[in-house]
């Protein structure tokens, strides 16, 4: 498992563009930060009201970071 | 998804040819009629009605794979008891590593609710709510939620003063003002904009 595809499998069920999901991932000192990037259309659908939508993300992919004993961060861009 | 397009003498003939086809009802398609049907002369140059059926998606086997799929790729494996009644559709999760599933306070739980939540009323024209549960962890946060309502309104009696709980979801607050609706001596209500919104326990002299 990865947490890429994590995040990918969760994005693309939410928007109305799933072809225009992508994911990176840039390695830190002590932890990854995966950048989101989806069509301009969609950022409000990943984001949520305040924000609600990417912080139930964002616990979601935590949870399955621990597990793999990982620390990870999530920026929408 | 599955579609099929199919040709008929009219329109209804179309759609219920593709129906058969795909072993569904009417109210589980949407209909794309690509032809309209032209009478000809004598049976000469009429044109069949050409229509295009397809599934909508279900929002119940749509969350359902959506909870597999997530927790696949979390690396846990579990099992899935899945059921509905009208428009709520219930996901009793169980495995090995569940505690990580619900995560501190049910945080993980109730954020994969959320999220799905959002999946299964993507397609839906009517509001499903979708309730996870995980090896029973609702029922036994709602005995701890009770056992902490009745601690703390005793506490608002004797101090006289109103008690503020923690942030909680809307269920779970729930649980908080049914245990204490017939509690005589303080009332309840929810203050705070989500997901700050949290019960207060009033007494009564002290409204």
């Amino acid at each position: 498992m990865t947490v890429k595809e994590l995040i990918e499998t969760i994005v693309k069920a939410l928007v109305d563009h799933p072809d225009e999901v992508i994911v990176s991932e840039v390695q830190n000192d002590r932890s990854v930060t995966y950048q989101l990037t989806v069509h301009k259309d969609d950022m409000g659908k990943v984001i949520g009201k305040q924000g609600r939508v990417a912080k139930s993300i964002r616990t979601v992919i935590n949870a399955a970071a621990v597990n793999n004993n990982q620390k990870v961060n999530l920026d929408i861009m | 998804m599955k579609s099929v397009t199919v040709t008929g003498k009219t329109v209804e003939e179309a759609i219920g040819a593709a129906l058969t086809q795909l072993g569904t009802d009417r109210e589980k398609v949407t209909v794309t009629v690509r032809e309209e049907p032209k009478k000809g002369f004598f049976g000469l140059g009429g044109k069949p009605a050409i229509v295009e059926v397809s599934e909508k998606p279900d929002p119940f086997t749509e969350s359902q794979k959506f909870l597999h799929e997530v927790t696949r790729k979390m690396g846990i494996s579990i099992e899935i008891d899945a059921s509905r009644k009208d428009h709520d559709l219930y996901f009793n999760l169980s495995g090995e590593k569940i505690a990580i599933l619900i995560g501190k306070r049910g945080q993980t739980l109730n954020s994969l609710q959320y999220l799905t939540n959002l999946v299964a009323n993507r397609f839906s024209d009517q509001y499903v709510r979708v309730v996870l549960d995980a090896e029973n962890y609702r029922e036994r946060r709602k005995e701890t939620l009770q056992q902490l309502a009745n601690r703390l309104a005793e506490k608002a009696i004797q101090t006289n003063r109103s008690v503020q709980l923690e942030p909680m979801p809307s269920l779970e607050r729930k649980v908080i003002h049914m245990a204490l609706k017939e509690r005589k001596g303080i009332s309840t209500h929810s203050d705070g904009k989500e997901p700050h919104r949290r019960v207060i326990i009033v007494p009564e002299k002290n409204n």
